[in-house]
């Protein structure tokens, strides 16, 4: 795990001093036959390597649309987007999605699942089993990775998409409401291994929830957005160490300013609207 | 076995521990004995349906209800089928010979033109309406056009049970490349798969199951299609067959004729059914769930 933080320090200074992810002034219009929608405006956003970012909003804000254009998979109607100083054109490799749903194949087990990453990537398939493995291992996948989908519970399928999206050791993860299907315990359980994981990979995550606690226990900034047409409406740093207990994290001063400040926030947007 | 994995942070590793066991529903796998008796469990209504059947034909053509002429006696069906098994079995291979030859036309072209039809809405647009309009042609009005054109042989019997074979195997592989998770593919997209590469993964494995529930209703309707051609002009065939037993008054014949007509499509169906099985396991196992839980 070591190496592989270093190797992502590296990469960044070795890239000068690019955010890994650059949202400059972008804007996002979707034409439909019968109307306009102005789904993001004016969104700038930089984060830095290694950063763990969440971004909070009402429902329909174009939170989703925004980490769609960091992958690539959308064209902003205007502005740039750059990964690692690098304009982002079409479809990103060097990026891990995850979605709400896990997205698994069926006909496929937990672990032919991850490879499913190695094989569309040509990737040595010796390298990729030890790292399949190695995150079978981190994610507390082990004795389930012979299972198929159908007979893995929410959380399960949900790790064994996580592992998918970090097979390929990314530099940037990007996690669409991930535990957003998930029952409230298995939810708080999958945010304590995130930090974890996090931590162990050095990966810069950009995360959307719906889930303030989740927000703030995870990230080194939450992103506020308004209501439609999105924007920023605050980035809120969340003074909080990197290694964070759960219950004791919830308790702390630091951490219920924080969410009472985006409850505020939230209000306020959705009570505009 | 989740100890010591993680030991700089024990909460984490004991929750994930926790939810862990908890993570996967046990299945049991059923014996062959068991199987067994879960399968007479599933076909015995049906089987006594079957055999009731029987017995209302028999009671019928025992108490002299109909005449003879009309409604042979079971007896004498069976007897038939005795005596001219070799008959029997000679028309029966021709029309079965007909019928696979014609499903299996039908399913690679229709495949085929599935394929193209969802990855380009022009040839979708100008396909579509032809398609159909193949469809609503009653296939036994343009049958005999296929004789003028193609002689007495086999050619066309096989060119109306692809006629008629082909339609649900075009509209079931549409939809089942047509249903596939868009999550799915933009996610294939971040992986750097090119389309050849989603196809051959993602896309056509999970249009299976679709394509599957199109090719049973496929291979029944290939059977028809090859009797109808056969009625409208043959020297082989069951549609010979039972035509020659019309014309003579020889109802045991004609109906020993549509039993191994029935018995033909019944294995198909089931052939189809097995491969089904033997393919794509994930499916059929997920859905033997849902019956279950209806019990």
């Amino acid at each position: 795990m070591n190496e592989e933080v270093e190797q992502t320090v590296a990469l960044a200074e070795g890239g000068g001093d690019a955010a890994a992810v650059d949202v400059d002034d972008v804007a996002v219009r979707f034409r439909t036959r019968k109307k306009d929608v102005l789904a993001l405006r004016q969104v700038s956003l930089s984060v830095a390597t290694g950063e763990f970012v969440a971004i909070v909003g009402p429902s329909g804000c174009g939170k989703s649309t925004l980490l769609k254009l960091v992958a690539g998979l959308l064209k902003p109607s205007s502005g740039a987007v750059r990964l690692h100083g690098d304009a982002v054109t079409g479809p990103r490799r060097d990026i891990g999605y995850v979605f709400q749903r896990a997205a698994l194949l069926e006909w496929r087990s937990a672990r032919r699942n991850i490879l499913l990453q190695a094989e569309m990537r040509h990737m040595p398939s010796a390298a990729a089993r030890k790292r399949a493995d190695e995150l079978i291992d981190m994610t507390g996948l082990r004795g389930f990775e012979d299972a198929y989908p159908h007979e893995l519970s929410g959380g399960m399928q949900q790790r064994v998409a996580l592992c998918r999206a970090l097979l390929h050791r990314p530099p940037v993860l990007l996690m669409d409401e991930p535990f957003g299907a998930l029952d409230a315990l298995t939810r708080e359980q999958m945010n304590i291994e995130l930090n974890r994981i996090w931590r162990e990979t050095g990966t810069t995550v950009l995360l959307v929830t719906h889930s303030i606690a989740e927000a703030v226990y995870l990230a080194n900034r939450v992103v506020v957005m308004s209501a439609r047409p999105g924007t920023v409406t605050e980035i809120i740093d969340v003074a909080l160490p990197a290694e964070r207990d759960y219950a004791e994290t919830m308790g702390l001063e630091e951490f219920s300013s924080a969410t009472t400040r985006i409850r505020r926030l939230l209000g306020a947007a959705s009570g505009a609207e | 076995m989740e100890h010591g994995r993680t030991p700089t942070v024990p909460a984490a590793s004991a929750a994930g521990a926790g939810n862990g066991v908890a993570g996967v529903a046990e299945r049991a796998r059923p014996g062959i004995a068991d199987r067994a008796l879960e399968t007479l469990a599933r076909s015995w209504r049906p089987l006594a349906l079957l055999v009731a059947c029987f017995a209302v034909w028999w009671a019928v053509s025992a108490a002299r209800l109909v005449e003879p002429y009309l409604v042979p006696s079971p007896g004498s069906t069976l007897q038939v089928m005795r005596d001219k098994a070799g008959y029997i079995w000679h028309h029966g291979w021709v029309t079965t010979y007909e019928t696979l030859l014609g499903f299996a036309i039908a399913v690679a072209v229709g495949v085929l033109a599935a394929v193209i039809m969802v990855y380009s809405s022009t040839v979708e647009k100008t396909l579509y309406p032809v398609l159909l309009f193949a469809q609503v042609i009653p296939k036994i009005a343009i049958a005999p056009l296929f004789i003028v054109w193609l002689g007495f042989g086999i050619a066309p019997k096989i060119v109306v049970a692809v006629l008629i074979a082909f339609f649900p195997v075009v509209i079931s592989m549409v939809t089942g490349l047509k249903s596939v998770d868009p999550e799915m593919v933009q996610l294939s997209a971040t992986m750097g798969a090119g389309p050849l590469q989603t196809f051959v993964k993602i896309r056509f494995p999970a249009s299976l199951p679709h394509l599957f529930s199109g090719l049973k209703v496929a291979v029944t309707l290939a059977v028809t299609g090859a009797v109808v051609g056969e009625f409208v002009g043959a020297n082989e065939g069951l549609g010979f067959v039972i035509l020659q037993a019309n014309g003579n008054l020889d109802t045991p014949m004609l109906f020993a004729g549509l039993i191994v007509m029935s018995l033909i499509g019944v294995v198909l169906f089931l052939l189809v059914e097995i491969a089904e099985k033997l393919l794509l396991p994930w499916h059929a196992s997920r859905r033997g769930d849902a019956v279950t839980t209806t019990y």
